[in-house]
């Protein structure tokens, strides 16, 4: 026994520092580092989407170009949007809502950690799956590769008459896989935010940030499940011949369209209330004053998750519904609108008078706000549904949603990222670069995006993998591919910016932005326990009460 | 002033007791699980007649009037056996959540016997038109549900047996009779769209 012992200490002592860290983040079920984990990983993803994109926007720069083939240009559409969805999109704000949600309600970790770590290898592994279809989906057959049946794989592309190989069943696998781990992570953020919030922190108290993942998380656990199920069904289709999507049987393919949109539409507020949960919580501190009216915020949010289960068919409008259908769901986009426009004017309401700070978290969200704006209207016009008649699947609809994903959810997490990165990290980000990174992806974006809006109105459908000279698509095609050049740079000064600061940022201190929650009254990083001893918080801003013993917040409340 | 002073200020906030994180996590699990359902439920009333060819459901099926008594009255069962064990009276609690599991087991045998039959008499598969895909993706997503839940009640009994469940695990015992009874209020759910409805 002793010769064992021998034989096995220098084994261990051999082992180097990385492997150790290594099993350290493989093993973990700390929130912070799995939080971090989501993050960096949907920031890989990110990067990889992002250059799909940039190779589609390269064969679309001139008239007849033959950088890639039509198939492959199909397989970059399905792959980018799945991504950007999927694998960016859902565990960037997992991971945020992971990281902060404990730390602002003053908690030692999630509800359910080993279910955390769970749900984060569920969604690795999902993503794996994905691109692992490049190498396997041909299978015995030899044909397929990536899925191509774009993002949302409608019926009967997805048939097994349709679809050879296996590429639709590794975008149904990997996307079930993601999805079991997006709702864990969902169910254990609730159960966090709801039981564990640390003595005095009543619901009303809860920071908005809090309050929004909570919401959203419950926009989850309605919208997933759906998808889960139509994907459920897909696969018995195309295993066990069941004839669900099957038109020859008497099935319906439109079916899929409204239980995809059923998730589909739902999912696209899951992935930008958490930018707003951002700006909620961005916004006052460089403001220098609390967020303009807290409950009506709350109220508004609940509503926008409410209506939002109730606008799908509004992406199936060419599709031919009856009148009370079409009238249905136009009124109920525009509804949305409403309670969305209260956030806006919320968020200038608590930026008017305010003390502004420009710093790179504030510029991103004041982006987030313009562009937000426009995204919103274009959906409005595109809620019109027989102006949506004449502008469906169209480059008109690339612009709105990419205003809405890049222009407002990719600004409110980037925002977010040079906000929290200093707590993350315990450095800096630096702020020259963060000024380069938000001026040449802000000039990039709407380069890439203005442009796509007259060539929707110039006729030029989505998903063309190319188009003739003569029909005044040039110029616009043109400028839309130079910005993608600016973008990338931009996305390099960030990503330059990471790195650097992550090794030689200039110190951040608890609390580098003079802000108000609870995260901020522990070290940066955090240690593994958070708080030392769990606070109890009189008020919805506990960093005040702290930093005014003399006139503190709880006396108005 | 300290940190310490105002994070823990002299005046203590007044009894604090928010909601036990099992509890909510469950009645997530459940808001997720009713989605879930919602979508085949959907699926089968968007389907009722519209199979192309036979078998149709008026000529193969039969209403499970024993196996929906069985799963009905495990509700109560187990409603039975929670509360025996809230009396920490072992012997009551044994009975009752034994029972349920019998009542359960009992079930889903009769669900692989209908199975059985409509396979082998009339030949509806998965394949056979719209009623045989979902019906058997309904029923069967609603036994896996079943599966799912004796495997719990199972685990639970075996772990009480061997001594280590014990008062403080009163919760737990609640959250797998919340679940089981979900399994039920699914089944009414079910029963009524594919039996009464649907034929």
């Amino acid at each position: 026994m002793g010769a064992r012992e021998i034989a096995l200490t220098p084994g261990i002592g051999t082992l180097s520092t990385m492997t150790l860290r290594l099993h350290d983040l493989a093993v973990t079920t700390d929130h912070k580092k799995l939080g971090l984990m989501y993050v960096g990983a949907g920031l890989v993803f990110f990067i990889v989407a992002g250059l799909l994109a940039a190779v589609m926007r390269l064969q679309l720069a001139a008239p007849d170009n033959g950088v890639v083939s039509p198939h492959v240009f199909n397989r970059l559409f399905t792959m980018h949007g799945t991504s950007m969805v999927f694998l960016v999109g859902m565990p960037i704000i997992a991971g945020m809502m992971n990281y902060l949600v404990p730390l602002m309600v003053g908690a030692r970790d999630m509800a359910f950690p080993r279910l955390n770590a769970f749900g984060f290898w569920m969604f690795l592994f999902g993503g794996l799956l994905l691109y692992f279809s490049y190498l396997a989906a041909p299978g015995i057959t030899g044909a397929g590769s990536a899925p191509d049946v774009g993002w949302f794989a409608y019926s009967p592309l997805t048939a097994r008459a349709f679809s050879r190989g296996h590429s639709t069943d590794y975008w149904i696998l990997s996307l079930l896989l993601s999805g079991v781990g997006s709702i864990v992570s969902a169910i254990n953020v609730i159960a966090t935010a709801v039981s564990l919030r640390c003595k005095g922190m009543t619901m009303m108290r809860l920071p908005l940030f809090v309050w929004l993942s909570i919401v959203t998380s419950f926009m989850i656990l309605l919208a997933l499940a759906p998808l889960s199920a139509a994907q459920i069904m897909l696969l018995l289709d195309r295993f066990l011949d069941a004839r669900f999507f099957d038109t020859q049987a008497g099935g319906s393919a439109l079916l899929w369209q409204h239980f995809f949109w059923i998730f589909g539409h739902p999912e696209v507020y899951i992935l930008i209330i958490p930018a707003f949960a951002c700006l909620s919580e961005i916004i006052p501190v460089f403001s220098r004053k609390p967020i303009f009216g807290y409950p009506i915020m709350v109220a508004a949010t609940t509503m926008i998750a409410f209506i939002s289960l109730g606008v799908w068919a509004h992406h199936m409008f060419t599709v031919g519904m009856i009148s009370l259908g079409n009238i249905f769901f136009a009124t109920s986009t525009f509804m949305v609108a409403v309670p969305t426009g209260i956030k806006i004017f919320n968020w200038l309401a608590t930026m008017y008078g305010g003390n502004l700070r420009f710093e790179p978290p504030m510029l991103f969200c004041v982006g987030f706000l313009f562009q937000f704006l426009i995204a919103g209207l274009t959906g409005v016009m595109l809620g019109v549904a027989p102006f949506d008649w004449q502008l469906h699947d169209s480059y008109f609809v690339v612009a709105h949603f990419h205003y809405t994903l890049v222009g407002a959810f990719l600004f409110g997490i980037f925002a977010g990222i040079y906000y929290w990165y200093p707590k993350a990290v315990g450095r800096m980000l630096d702020r020259r670069l963060g000024f380069w990174h938000f001026w040449l992806l802000a000039v990039g974006f709407h380069m890439t995006f203005d442009p796509q809006h007259f060539l929707g109105f110039l006729g030029m459908p989505r998903r063309i993998y190319t188009y003739d000279a003569g029909r005044g698509w040039e110029v616009y095609n043109l400028i839309s591919s130079v910005g993608v050049a600016l973008q990338a740079a931009g996305i390099m000064c960030f990503v330059v910016n990471l790195v650097r600061s992550y090794l030689k940022g200039e110190p951040a201190g608890e609390d580098p932005w003079d802000a108000w929650t609870l995260e901020w009254a522990t070290t940066s990083p955090p240690p593994e326990y958070n708080f030392e001893t769990l606070p109890v918080v009189r008020s919805s801003r506990p960093l005040w009460d702290l930093k005014h013993p003399e006139d503190p917040d709880w006396r108005y409340e | 002033m300290t940190k310490a002073d105002v994070l823990n200020p002299p005046v203590e906030p007044a009894e604090w007791s928010p909601p036990s994180r099992g509890v909510v996590a469950v009645i997530c699990l459940i808001v997720t699980e009713t989605a879930l359902f919602m979508i085949f439920i959907v699926a089968y009333l968007f389907y009722i007649g519209k199979s192309l060819s036979g078998p149709y459901p008026s000529e193969v099926l039969t209403t499970p009037v024993i196996a929906t008594i069985c799963l009905l009255s495990s509700s109560l069962t187990i409603v039975l056996a929670e509360r025996a064990f809230e009396r920490a009276n072992a012997g009551g609690f044994r009975l009752w959540w034994t029972g349920t599991i019998f009542l359960g087991a009992v079930f889903l045998a009769l669900t692989a016997v209908e199975w059985w039959e409509l396979i082998a008499g009339p030949r509806l598969t998965i394949n056979s038109n719209l009623f045989g895909t979902t019906f058997y993706s309904l029923v069967g997503l609603h036994a896996s549900h079943v599966i799912v839940g004796l495997t719990l009640l199972t685990l639970a009994l075996i772990l009480f047996l061997r001594g280590h469940v014990r008062a403080e695990h009163a919760e737990r015992i609640k959250l797998i009779s919340w679940y089981w009874h979900f399994v039920d209020v699914a089944w009414v759910a079910v029963f009524t769209v594919v039996y009464v409805i649907g034929r």
